[in-house]
């Protein structure tokens, strides 16, 4: 089976960790590296995507500063959306030549992965119809949105495990008016690494990766 | 030339969105270098150059979205191989590329269809369309006879680059009578079943969803508008004459509803759970009935525009509704509401909130009327009712009557230059 490496990069700052994307992305369109699997946690920061629109921001940018909260301007699809610390953030490197040259199926595959990782910790999760992402219940509790370039993927998925939700009110998640939720709210008591760590398997899972334990320690 | 097409990005995806273009027209590119951006389920995938060269059209709009194998780009390779063009997709395969909205056909359509001359690439399509130019009636110039951008161009010089069918203001295009249906034949079916277009389907949902969803409660006031109509009557034909359009009462309602706005800004609210959501921004949309159909664009900033630039916006967003020209981005965003009945004689109406507003403003007929004027003596003056629904849940009835009142205030005593 081929293998995907596993990087758990702890806390990172949402430039430092674009960058290391797109260098990881060359490195990989090169074919200097294999598949990557990047699990870290951003500071609190308000992305926005190419389809974005300024509308789905409901605070300015000066109010944003005071809050302590940094704004991107990015090149993954999707609208706006917030990351903070408790949300597990996932940027796979993947080369979908040697998957599925499928879009619909990798965006679907993530999400798959992530309703298993919610089924493990009891958290009955699925898909809306005509919607991305993963809810529960009509809630959303993990965003998707992705680049790519030459079949190699970048950006990814942000999961929901105990991020303090009040802080989503400055935006419109995606354009919604859909509640967010996360699997604190949903009832479960599951660490960040704890649910780090089980993405990876069942990312691996799906994806006929082998999650490439050695390098689950942490990069410094 | 090189032909750069739509991908298809996976077995089920019959479509993408150009989102951004990363060159422009006469940029070289490199083999492999990214030429544009595009999107399909929230996956954002750069497409690049097949071939060394320079970008020499661009047939898709940032915001469009279009079938797969439709030509994006052209790009002339370095090497100058422009006669091996490969594999050009058929014209029929790739149907003029359209905005994600339309529900129902676009009026405009050519009055005799003679099939022109080779393959027409989406570019040419669509000028042809806005333009309303038969095709058949252009020589080619391309190859094989094919019907180039510029031929159109030509063409269009030629004709005196006539405008295309005059925008018109907000009232509705001259309304057909509707066809009397002869009675049908003893023995024909007692229904007819028609889905309904997606339009249809969509307001329908919104119409229920923002009466379950908010308090209506409806106000009228009564406002004489003699001193707008002396204005109106007065500029007219100046108007017209400098700026190609007509002015209406409409724009003299927007200015002073963004006013009264300004001053209560309650009623440029929105409701977001248990939060009261205050837009600093007024951007008003504005009803426009379609054939079977109704769409409500959005003039942004509407307190920084004078009568003018209103008038303009409403001359724009109306005709282009009407064209179903509109982007996305044009309908949505609204924080207040504006609907003109009056233009089909309506004397008032309870309008429906536009979700998430928690206000609309309706004006009836402008009629002249015999009234009791100053001194108790009857004048005839020039008369209309302005309805005013909005969501109980937030706005009581003495603020809507504040409201609605000084938007007729504003009206009764017009002091502002128009021109």
């Amino acid at each position: 089976m081929r293998k995907v490496e596993i990087r758990d990069l702890g806390r990172l700052g949402y430039a430092e960790a674009y960058a290391l994307q797109k260098q990881l992305v060359g490195e990989r369109q090169r074919g200097e590296i294999g598949d990557r699997l990047l699990l870290l946690e951003h500071p609190r920061v308000i992305t926005m995507g190419r389809n974005g629109s300024e509308q789905n921001l409901r605070a300015s940018r000066e109010e944003l500063e005071r809050l302590g909260i940094e704004f991107h301007e990015t090149d993954r699809g999707g609208d706006v959306t917030y990351h903070g610390p408790g949300q597990l953030i996932a940027y796979p490197i993947l080369d979908l030549r040697e998957w599925k040259c499928d879009v619909r199926a990798y965006v679907n595959a993530l999400e798959q992965a992530v309703i298993e990782v919610l089924g493990e910790f009891g958290i009955k999760a699925g898909r809306e119809p005509g919607m991305r992402g993963v809810w529960v219940n009509g809630a959303k509790i993990a965003a998707i949105g992705v680049h790519i370039s030459r079949w190699i993927t970048s950006h990814g998925l942000a999961l929901n495990v105990n991020p303090e939700l009040e802080y989503f009110r400055y935006i419109v998640p995606c354009g919604l008016k859909k509640p967010v939720t996360s699997m604190r709210r949903e009832g479960s008591q599951a660490s960040l690494s704890e649910v780090s760590e089980t993405l990876a398997r069942r990312f691996g899972a799906v994806f006929e990766r082998e999650p490439a334990a050695a390098e689950l320690e942490k990069v410094e | 030339m090189t032909d750069v097409v739509m991908p298809q990005m996976g077995e089920s995806i019959t479509e993408g969105t150009l989102t951004k273009w990363l060159k422009q027209v006469g940029d070289t590119v490199e083999r492999d270098e990214p030429l544009f951006e595009i999107s399909t389920d929230k996956v954002d995938t750069e497409i690049p150059s097949p071939v060394e060269g320079t970008l020499r059209e661009m047939l898709v709009e940032e915001g469009e979205t279009v079938e797969i194998n439709t030509v994006v780009a052209r790009v002339e390779s370095a090497d100058g191989s422009g006669a091996a063009a490969p594999a050009e997709k058929p014209a029929a395969e790739t149907p003029a590329a359209e905005s994600p909205a339309p529900a129902t056909p676009v009026p405009v359509a050519p009055a005799t269809v003679t099939a022109p001359k080779g393959p027409l690439s989406p570019l040419v399509r669509r000028l042809a369309r806005e333009h309303n130019i038969d095709l058949a009636q252009l020589q080619g110039t391309g190859s094989g006879g094919r019907i180039t951008k510029s031929d159109v161009e030509a063409y269009l010089a030629a004709r005196g680059a006539a405008p295309r069918a005059e925008a018109g203001a907000v009232t509705p295009p001259a309304q057909t009578p509707e066809r009397v249906a002869p009675p049908p034949p003893a023995g024909a079916p007692k229904q007819r079943i028609e889905p309904m277009s997606n339009m249809r389907k969509k307001i329908a949902e919104h119409m229920v969803f923002s009466k379950q969803t908010s308090a209506h409660v409806t106000t009228v006031h009564r406002v004489d508008i003699t001193m707008v109509a002396r204005i109106r009557n007065g500029l007219k034909a100046q108007f017209k004459e400098r700026y190609g359009f007509s002015l209406t009462y409409l724009p003299f309602v927007l200015r002073a509803a963004a006013q009264a706005l300004r001053e209560y800004p309650l009623v440029n609210a929105s409701i977001d759970g248990s939060d009261i959501l205050y837009h600093n921004e007024i951007h008003i949309g504005i009803a426009v009935a379609l054939d079977n159909g109704l769409i409500v664009p959005v003039i942004r900033n509407a307190d920084g525009l004078s009568i003018v630039g209103l008038q303009r916006s409403v001359v724009d967003l109306a005709g282009r509704a009407r064209a179903r020209k509109l982007k996305p981005e044009e309908v949505t965003g609204g924080t207040f509401s504006v609907t003109n009945f009056g233009s089909f004689g309506s004397l008032f109406a309870t309008p429906v909130i536009n979700q998430p507003n928690v206000a609309i403003l309706g004006i009836g007929a402008v009629t002249k009327e015999p009234v009791v004027v100053a001194g108790d003596a009857i004048g005839i003056r020039s008369m209309a009712y302005l309805s005013l629904t909005f969501d109980h849940r937030l706005i009581d009835g003495a603020l809507a009557d504040r409201f609605t009142q000084r938007v007729k205030q504003i009206l009764e005593g017009w002091t502002e230059q128009v021109l």
